[in-house]
């Protein structure tokens, strides 16, 4: 059976992880190779690596870092953050990055996921999405999360679907950092709609968040951060739980 | 020295890099005599059959690949493109293994994408490893079962997780991103 997916996401800039780590036995947790190296060792099924810099001028910096990420890393990652364009794309899939992400980019330029599922084939493009509801519907954030939009999520990731994107990366704003748990009945309705997979982010807390949003929200993945680097929940800990709860982990 | 073969495909430096990481020599190389002298082959990658079969034929690669006696392992497409016939654009393929690629139908979300578990392991590229053990998958399409099937793996059906037939070996998964037990597969290929 097809496991559910547990995936840390690591913020860089200028080529350091920026949230605060708290890892034990790590030489230099701002390094984003040992600390991913670390997360793979301790069960890690992916891992996701957001360039929060992303400035033209920090692109070569990113593309070597994925470099080193991909010589030292023997499970699959994505690369994030400030994509716009093919060539930023093939400078990266020519570092090894197994998948990368885009988001403001896609909204601004459909064609952008049409041109980059053509080119490099669809498991290769992640459509990230950072959504926000506002009393009525769920909308669509650009640069992250600063620029509202009147476009609707359910109708942005179909469209991205028919484009050619081979996973969504779906970010509530009402539930990241709140530590609360996933949205779970957003991620649910988005994932019956869609046929590729669909991973969550935003509102991890507690090992019975990641339960619920496999089951309930019906994620095909689940993507957190700071509960990861401080510590809170340890990789083991939560695949050991998931696995009593009858969900396929590896 | 291990030829990667290099036909324009993704994912080719990623194999670089775990050979690298097991102390391995390896070139990523088209160069038709480094390919027929080379102790191993690997020939892997993802993008799409039809086109990368014509990139292949355009550069006379494919009766490379299909005269080749040394053991060669096909990875992701790599493996598609060994088999005879591909979906994926209706694709006459290199017809080393006798199979048939398929497209994934079903309510169950495509691609495939990550860890699942094989079973039915044959053959020495399967030494030491455990039956039910997880490798991680990327793929659409994937191969039927026959008698040349050397594992198994259940996504809507069960499908050749991979495949052997004299000196060519095919993954449908990712050694190179399968963790410990995709290393261990690649050490075993290596030892041949």
């Amino acid at each position: 059976m097809l496991t559910k997916r547990i995936i840390p996401c690591l913020d860089i800039k200028d080529g350091r992880t920026v949230k605060g780590v708290n890892f034990i036995n790590l030489r230099d947790a701002g390094d984003p190779v040992e600390l991913g190296k670390a997360y793979a060792e301790q069960g890690a099924d992916e891992l996701v690596f957001l360039d929060i810099t992303a400035t033209v001028e920090k692109r070569k910096t990113l593309a070597e870092l994925a470099k080193r990420i991909a010589q030292n890393l023997n499970i699959p990652f994505t690369v994030g953050g400030g994509i716009g364009s093919i060539a930023d794309v093939e400078i990266l899939l020519d570092s090894g990055a197994d998948k990368i992400s885009i988001n403001t980019a896609a909204v601004k330029r459909p064609e952008l996921i049409t041109e980059l599922a053509k080119s490099f084939g669809n498991q290769f493009v992640v459509l990230a999405v950072d959504t926000r509801f506002d009393g009525t519907d769920w909308f669509v954030y650009l640069n992250g999360g600063r620029t509202a939009t009147t476009i609707k999520t359910i109708d942005w990731v179909k469209e991205a679907q028919e484009r050619g994107a081979g996973e969504i990366l779906l970010t509530s704003m009402n539930h990241d950092g709140t530590k609360n748990g996933f949205a779970v009945e957003l991620t649910a309705k988005i994932s019956e709609n869609l046929s590729i997979p669909l991973i969550a982010s935003g509102g991890a807390g507690t090992k019975e968040h990641f339960s619920e949003i496999f089951t309930t929200g019906k994620a095909d993945a689940a993507l957190a951060a700071s509960i990861f680097h401080f510590g809170e929940i340890l990789i083991p800990d939560l695949k050991l739980f998931l696995k009593q709860k009858n969900i396929a982990i590896r | 020295m291990i030829a990667i073969i290099d036909y324009n495909a993704g994912n080719v430096r990623s194999v670089k890099f775990a050979l690298d990481r097991l102390n391995v020599e390896s070139e990523i190389t088209s160069d038709f005599d480094k390919i027929i002298r080379a102790k191993k082959v690997i020939f892997p990658g993802v993008g799409e059959a039809s086109t990368t079969m014509k990139f292949l034929e355009d550069n006379k690669l494919n009766s490379l690949i299909t005269n080749l006696k040394q053991p060669v392992l096909g990875i992701c497409l790599g493996m598609q493109l060994l088999c005879n016939f591909s979906e994926e654009g209706n694709t006459k393929c290199l017809n080393i293994l006798p199979n048939k690629v398929l497209k994934f139908v079903g309510n169950q979300k495509i691609p495939h994408i990550g860890w699942n578990r094989i079973f039915d392991l044959k053959g020495d590229l399967f030494k030491s490893i455990e039956d039910g053990s997880h490798v991680y998958f990327v793929h659409s399409f994937f191969a039927n079962l026959n008698v040349n099937t050397s594992a198994t793996c259940n996504y809507i059906y069960n499908f050749s997780a991979a495949l052997q037939k004299d000196n060519f070996f095919a993954v449908q998964f990712h050694p190179e991103k399968s963790g410990k037990i995709g290393e261990q597969i690649l050490k075993n290929f290596i030892a041949f």
